[in-house]
């Protein structure tokens, strides 16, 4: 070798360059329901139902608060006004103040839409769940069972069920969730029947996975995007049978107030010429109806992974 | 072939029993008795209601009585008229019903139908964001809302169609326009959306590969296709129709089924309760049993199988 060949030491510095890490994901690894947030920003229309309903929910929360009346007041000096500085939105024909009437029956009306969903939605985990992970005759005998039941129609059933029942908000409630609990079955069922035979679930089990592990980490998160929005659609459906069944009497009894009841009392001032007193449940129940299809709509499109850009 | 028509109609057969027998225990079930409210009564007028009404037998003797008469297809007698029976009642409002829906029904799916193509085909352009803001709205708002904004102001402001019995052909145009609103709705989006599928689809392409015209595309190719998710919900539309005719009906005071149903529940007339359920079951089951059977007509890629997935 030559020894005039100058090698200086910083030749031999170890390699601490960034190109090392030139394989790494450099973003930030992006989960399920970040990424369908992500898509559901997007979404104009659906972020439009979100904020509709979370006002909605404000409103229903601070609304009878607001103006120093109570929704069960009468006064017979004061009824069938239009909008004023002291009723906001009017009173009706017992001089009930109807801003407070509008968000204590939206309380009442989101109550009955929610709490509906959440019966359908634990009802439906349970057969829905036990019947796909069973298989087999079980599941096929459950699954008969339901669709019979599923065949009866729903507005019927429920108009029976009250019938029975009497009316009242927890009959109500009961009365729903009695008929709408299958489609929630059903959905959970078929998405448990595709999902235990998929290629990961069968891996995580030979690797020794628990069945609370596959249930924790695979069965549930994957479930859980189509039952996300068939709650989100569960709710307008139950707060539009409320409706309909106070507006044919079998609703909440008074003096509590719902939008149906507010609606059903409106019609008799509604056809003396007194619109407004429609037009405030009406326009409530529209906007909720709206609020909830739309995010509906959004989340499903959100969470459907093959619609991923 | 033959055994899936039979399967699905043993399956019919069961539902609607299990709907007799569900409503007829649910109204036995009904604390009180039906001749409570009348008053005071002579114990032995009482006793000869009972009687004739067959009340006074054990419960289950009255159950396998009413069964048999339903196979005679004997509705019983309605326990407020003594002339007046179930039969009759279905006799005189179930032609005007299936009138009304059957109007409906048509509306709804020449609207629905022409929405959803339109929207799919002008996808993301001005006439797909107008149809889904009609069907949007048409979702959103309830039927007996819109039913009394039309009364006040087509029939009592403007004076342009009469309203409030069910007489000449302009009678029946407001109720069918207020009860075809919401399934228009349903229709056109399921449409919409299953035609922008369609059109994504490799045999679309070949068809214009070919040099087909567009019009031939869309009529021969794509509607055909797109039209089978229609064809699926059609049972469950008709059963919307024909429970949502209830309020339809009320409000519009004309007499069908729904009419007398509602009648019925603020009579408690137990009897016209459960006749018109189960015949109300009765005619949706049979319903839901042909267009299940006409589907396989209609796209024949469908293999029956017998059992379902």
């Amino acid at each position: 070798m030559d020894p005039k060949i100058k090698l200086s030491p910083e030749l031999f510095q170890p390699y601490y360059d960034n190109d090392k890490d030139a394989e790494k994901i450099s973003r930030p690894s992006i989960s399920y329901w970040v990424d369908a947030w992500r898509r559901l920003k997007q979404n104009k229309l659906a972020m439009i139902g979100l904020v509709i309903i979370a006002i909605l929910l404000i409103l229903a929360i601070i609304g009878p608060y607001l103006n120093g009346f109570t929704y069960y007041e009468q006064d017979f000096s004061k009824k069938n006004l239009p909008p004023n500085m002291e009723h906001w939105f009017g009173t009706d024909s017992a001089g009930r103040d109807l801003f407070t009437r509008a968000w204590y029956g939206a309380r009442i009306s989101l109550f009955i839409g929610i709490m509906a969903a959440t019966f359908d939605f634990i009802m439906g985990i349970i057969y829905g769940g036990f019947s796909g992970l069973k298989g087999g005759r079980i599941d096929t005998f459950m699954m008969r069972v339901a669709e019979i039941l599923y065949s009866v129609p729903y507005l019927l059933m429920v108009i029976l069920l009250m019938v029975v029942f009497g009316a009242g908000l927890w009959t109500m409630i009961l009365a729903m969730t009695i008929t709408g609990w299958i489609p929630m079955a059903r959905l959970v069922r078929g998405q448990v029947l595709q999902l235990k035979e998929q290629e990961y679930v069968q891996a995580a089990h030979t690797m020794g996975a628990g069945s609370w592990w596959i249930l924790k980490k695979h069965l549930i998160p994957n479930t859980m995007g189509p039952i996300l929005v068939n709650i989100t659609l569960t709710v307008p459906t139950a707060i539009f049978a409320e409706a309909t069944l106070s507006f044919l009497g079998l609703g909440i009894p008074a003096p509590m107030a719902s939008w149906g009841t507010m609606t059903s009392d409106a019609l008799a001032a509604f056809l003396i010429g007194n619109v407004y007193q429609l037009f405030i449940p009406a326009f409530l129940i529209s906007l909720t109806m709206f609020g909830f299809n739309v995010l509906g709509d959004g989340l499903r499109d959100a969470l459907d992974p093959r619609l991923r850009k | 072939m033959l055994k899936y028509i039979g399967k699905r109609l043993v399956l019919a057969i069961l539902t609607l029993w299990v709907v007799i027998t569900v409503t007829f225990f649910l109204m036995h079930a009904i604390p009180g008795n039906p001749f409570a409210k009348e008053g005071t009564m002579p114990q032995g007028v009482y006793e000869n209601l009972q009687r004739y009404y067959n009340l006074d037998k054990p419960l289950h003797v009255q159950y396998v009585m009413y069964l048999k008469a339903l196979m005679r297809l004997d509705f019983g007698p309605s326990l407020k008229s003594s002339v007046i029976t179930v039969n009759d009642y279905i006799k005189n409002g179930f032609p005007v019903s299936l009138h009304l829906g059957l109007q409906a029904l048509a509306i709804a799916l020449t609207f629905g139908l022409i929405l959803g193509v339109i929207a799919a085909l002008n996808h993301n352009k001005w006439p797909d964001y107008v149809s889904m803001i009609v069907a949007i709205v048409g979702i959103s708002v309830p039927s007996f809302i819109l039913a009394t904004v039309l009364i006040n102001f087509v029939a009592v402001e403007w004076k342009l169609l009469p309203v409030a019995t069910w007489k000449t052909w302009k009678h029946t145009v407001l109720p069918s326009i207020s009860l075809a609103m919401m399934p228009t709705a349903y229709i056109a989006r399921l449409m919409r959306s299953s035609m922008l599928e369609v059109l994504g689809q490799d045999y679309i392409k070949t068809a214009k590969a070919k040099g087909l015209s567009q019009s031939v595309i869309v009529i021969k190719h794509a509607i055909r296709n797109a039209i089978l998710p229609v064809v699926t919900v059609m049972g469950i539309v008709t059963a919307n129709l024909v429970t949502g005719s209830f309020v339809i009906e009320r409000i519009f005071g004309i007499p069908g089924m729904g009419e007398m149903f509602v009648k019925g529940i603020f009579n408690r007339d137990y009897p016209v309760i459960l006749g018109s359920a189960v015949f109300y079951s009765g005619i949706l089951i049979f319903l839901i049993f042909i267009v299940d059977i006409s589907y396989s007509f209609i796209d024949p890629r469908i293999k029956l199988t017998g059992g379902g997935k």
